[in-house]
């Protein structure tokens, strides 16, 4: 219990570090940005825009820099992230909102399908050590883990998009569709879906499966799992509730960590694929100079990295009983 | 240790093949002038050209040699990995060894700063501050990299200078009365050399690869020659969908190859530094195959 | 009972010693055993008692492999044996004892649910069965029953290696093979478990072989002893014949360095020298180089 209170003591103070950050960033930057998008915006823009990006960059209101930030804090509990300066009049929770739709079923979905797959295989992979499965995979994914996600995802176009026309390979679904829980919608949503799902997975799978698979050949030297060999248990059992079981928990905090990785992938990938969630929509914010929905965009991703990492953190008190008692 | 170390790594296959290639790609930043005889921004030539004998790749869509694009982005690559890798290997190195040497308070406090900068997401951090700060040539790029980059080899090594701080060397080395600086530079880390050796190829490889998707997305100096700013270039031409295909899978390519290398030394130091992880020649099941060689020794005996 | 006849272990080369050459760390040794016998088995570090242990309970994972002889268990050659007869005969007729029950302990999973996976692993499926033969085992040990929702970490270093001869015990073995079972713990501990497993062999009658570099304290409790050198047998016999008599210049050496704690004081007494690098298998006699007795013939 005392692990997980002071794991989401972690939680509150990461998240006031990132929320912190985010105020300071753009009153930090060299060269004065925010005379340069006054002047670059004055005129084009009308006074309520105008204020809102004075808000942000802290010039012109008149109040200290502690009372900028009260306020500043004020506003993101209530969930005011000002207005978008693109998709003006729109506020930006509303014009973030379905863009948090998409990201959530690709990298989710993929997430967790490269987490359990590289793991299965890293298990495997230790346990027949010197076989087939372990000759190939680590060196393969070796490679794999250094080739430049939007690559993978640009060569993937190429190959099952326009030369082989098997997929399409970009937006999130058919633009002339309206959504609807139609058969047909979903099944284009899967399509479109599929493509930069496959990329994603291939570049994080091998993360999962080379840790996975170290901790495994680690834990398979423990005197525990010789005990479950004398014991007579079935090897099936062996390796997965003495050697996996155990192998895993590091990988569960890793899990949580890298899932920094799997964010940058997805931004990039949904770049690539032209695929509307919010990395991509990050992406246009940084091109239409949109800093408000910039930086909501990257408060909502650090965010969500938080909970994951919470989660996991959760999830390790669950399953290793040695937390779970005061230490 | 170090002696029969560095034996066991020249024999793995891997760190071989990884040397062998980075070697390569040195030679390529040092020397570019001797490989590719264009000059890498003269829009000298006819646009989107297939590969031929004059121009090995083609050329882009203002009508550069890819070659020559190539060969002179590895210098700027390099300079990133090798700069902002070495940089952020000597700041985690800093915090976690004076962490785990300090213990106590300055370790807990050091160790609650590494935690929130590792688990704030890299890359949307990067996108921001790149953002701001608009067309990062290669200096900013070392500068942002090296600044958000050394969190998690700072907790790497801090955890392996913990297990250290107890050695009885260093036990010693304190009743001699030697100053903590000195012991932290003279005993610690050259037992920690081959760790270092890995944190900065890990180091360097997520550097490439960041530096490069900046790049790539427009953040970096779409003038500056360089790998990512090419792709950059590739995507805005479209060149997948009208066919000029060498002008994406060429730096895409590059960019692999020099991650391979980073990525195939690092894990080759892995496996040695780790003995339980290198490869076991194949055996079919273990015992089993064992039992069977006893089995034929019993006949011949 | 148990009849190990010429074994033979090698670490095969290059991968863990990084040596040109196989480590034979177990080189030709022969013993038996008898039911209900109490054999101590005595030597320095990485004189191979460790691997002899695991080998005879064919618990040996590469690069380490048997390469010749035979154990003859109850009339079965478990060397020849694979799969499913060994799994069966596998802590039904011969357990383990390891050196460090936090480490032999998989830190996951309850006491309880540990005994139960053995259990179960042999053919016992009723829930009430399995809960009243651990519940036993335990109260063999003094240990409470409660404590079989306990996790390893929970108990103490002296609970735990009760609980580990307890769950040996399960299944009433005819051999308890234990690997240095009281390193770990203080002498009071290493007294007071001792006395145990003498009094659970006097109950139930197993056999047990127990590994040690700590030859004054099994001195006290084994029938016949067998000194290890270098990866053979330097001498086997009744526990009481060699402390009287030593006839190994090793054995002798190892006594020696025993000061007494009556009788006039007298220096200490050491034997010079390391043992050899066992990946270079010498002519003659291992112990030659550090030998006061030597011969022109060893």
């Amino acid at each position: 219990m005392r692990y997980v209170l002071r794991r989401a003591g972690f939680f509150l103070l990461t998240l006031w570090a990132a929320v912190t950050l985010n105020f300071f960033l753009p009153r930090m930057m060299p060269g004065n940005p925010a005379i340069a998008m006054m002047g670059k915006f004055r005129g084009k823009i009308g006074a309520q825009e105008l204020q809102a990006l004075e808000t942000i960059f802290g010039v012109g209101s008149g109040q200290s820099l502690p009372s900028q930030y009260v306020h500043y804090l004020g506003d993101i509990f209530t969930g005011n992230f000002g207005t978008s300066l693109f998709y003006f009049p729109s506020p930006v929770s509303q014009v973030v909102g379905t863009a948090v739709f998409w990201t959530l079923g690709l990298v989710g979905v993929t997430t967790i399908l490269a987490f359990t797959l590289g793991t299965g295989i890293g298990i495997i992979s230790a346990w027949r050590r010197g076989g087939l499965t372990d000759s190939l995979a680590p060196p393969l994914l070796v490679i794999a883990s250094a080739i430049p996600y939007f690559w993978v995802g640009m060569m993937f176009i190429l190959i099952f998009g326009l030369k082989l026309q098997w997929l399409p390979w970009s937006g999130g679904m058919n633009l002339t569709d309206t959504p609807a829980w139609t058969p047909s919608f979903i099944g284009d949503v899967l399509e479109h879906a599929l493509l930069p799902g496959l990329a994603l997975l291939i570049t994080t799978i091998g993360t999962w499966t080379l840790t996975m698979r170290n901790n495994m050949v680690s834990t398979l030297a423990d005197d525990y799992v010789r005990m479950a060999r004398a014991k007579g248990l079935r090897p099936h059992r062996i390796m997965l509730n003495y050697a996996a079981r155990n192998a895993i928990l590091p990988n569960l905090t890793g899990f949580a960590m890298s899932l920094g990785f799997v964010v940058s992938g997805a931004i990039l990938i949904e770049y690539v694929f032209n695929y509307p969630g919010v990395g991509y929509m990050l992406l246009q914010a940084v091109e239409n100079e949109d800093y408000p929905l910039m930086q909501a965009l990257f408060l909502l991703i650090t965010v969500a990295v938080l909970v994951a990492v919470l989660l996991a953190d959760i999830a390790t008190a669950i399953f290793d009983p040695r937390t779970r008692s005061s230490r | 240790m170090t002696g029969r170390f560095w034996r066991a790594l020249a024999r793995s296959p891997k760190a071989t093949a990884g040397a062998i290639l980075l070697a390569a790609f040195i030679v390529l930043a040092l020397f570019p002038g001797l490989f590719a005889h264009d000059s890498p921004t003269a829009e000298a030539y006819a646009r989107n050209l297939g590969p031929s004998a004059e121009h090995l790749f083609g050329t882009t869509g203002l009508g550069q040699d890819i070659f020559a694009q190539a060969v002179y982005g590895t210098r700027p690559v390099l300079a990133i990995a090798f700069g902002a890798g070495l940089a952020s290997t000597v700041i985690a190195a800093l915090i976690g060894v004076a962490a785990a040497y300090l213990g106590g308070f300055w370790d807990g406090a050091l160790n609650l700063f590494t935690d929130v900068v590792l688990v704030i997401p890299l890359f949307p951090l990067l996108i921001v501050i790149a953002a701001y700060v608009h067309n990062s040539g290669t200096l900013v790029l070392i500068a942002v990299l090296t600044f958000t980059g050394w969190s998690y080899t700072a907790r790497q090594l801090r955890s392996q200078a913990l297990s250290l701080r107890s050695r009885d060397f260093l036990a010693a080395a304190r009743v001699r009365g030697e100053r903590a600086a000195y012991i932290i530079a003279v005993e610690i880390l050259p037992t920690m050399v081959s760790l270092l050796v890995a944190a900065f190829l890990t180091n360097a490889l997520y550097d490439v690869l960041f530096a490069s998707s900046l790049q790539f997305i427009g953040l970096g100096d779409p003038n500056s020659v360089a790998w990512g700013t090419m792709l950059y270039w590739a995507q805005n031409n479209e060149a997948l969908q009208t066919g000029y295909y060498l002008q994406a899978i060429v730096p895409g390519a590059a960019i692999a190859l020099l991650g391979a290398a980073f990525a195939l030394l690092n894990y080759a130091f892995d496996e040695v530094g780790n003995p339980a992880l290198r490869p076991v020649r194949a055996r079919r099941r273990g015992w089993h195959a064992a039992t069977r060689r006893i089995r034929r020794l019993a006949v011949h005996a | 009972m148990l009849e190990v006849s010429g074994l033979t272990v090698e670490y095969a080369a290059t991968t863990k010693t990084g040596s040109e050459n196989p480590v034979r760390a177990v080189d030709d040794v022969s013993f038996n055993v008898a039911a209900g016998e109490f054999v101590g088995i005595v030597g320095e570090s990485g004189c191979g008692k460790s691997t002899l242990l695991f080998a005879v309970a064919r618990l040996l994972s590469p690069p380490a492999a048997i390469t010749a002889g035979s154990v003859t268990f109850r009339g079965q050659d478990l060397v020849a044996m694979t799969g499913r007869r060994l799994a069966a005969i596998r802590w039904q007729n011969l357990s383990v004892v390891m050196q460090s029950a936090m480490n032999a302990l998989n830190p996951v999973m309850s006491v309880g649910a540990q005994f139960a996976d053995a259990l179960r692993a042999h053919g016992m499926s009723s829930r009430k069965a399995i809960a009243s033969r651990s519940a036993e085992v335990l109260r063999l040990v003094g240990i409470d029953a409660v404590h079989l929702k306990s996790y390893p970490h929970q108990l103490s270093g002296g609970m735990r290696q009760r609980a580990m001869i307890a769950m040996a015990l399960l299944f009433t073995p005819d051999l308890v093979i234990m690997d240095e079972p009281t390193s770990a713990l203080d002498v009071v501990a290493q007294r007071s478990l001792m006395t145990q497993i003498k009094e659970l062999q006097r109950e139930i009658g197993f056999a047990v072989i127990f590994v040690t570099h700590d030859m004054s304290l099994v001195s006290h409790y084994s029938d016949r002893l067998m000194v290890m050198y270098a990866g053979q047998v330097a001498e086997l016999g009744p526990t009481r014949r060699i402390f009287d008599n030593p006839l190994h210049p090793y054995s002798r050496g190892l006594l020696e360095a025993f000061p007494g704690i009556r009788g006039a004081k007298v220096p200490l007494k050491g034997i010079p020298g390391a043992p050899p690098d066992l990946s270079v298998i010498p002519n003659g006699c291992r112990f030659s180089p550090r030998c006061p007795a030597k011969m022109p013939e060893c």
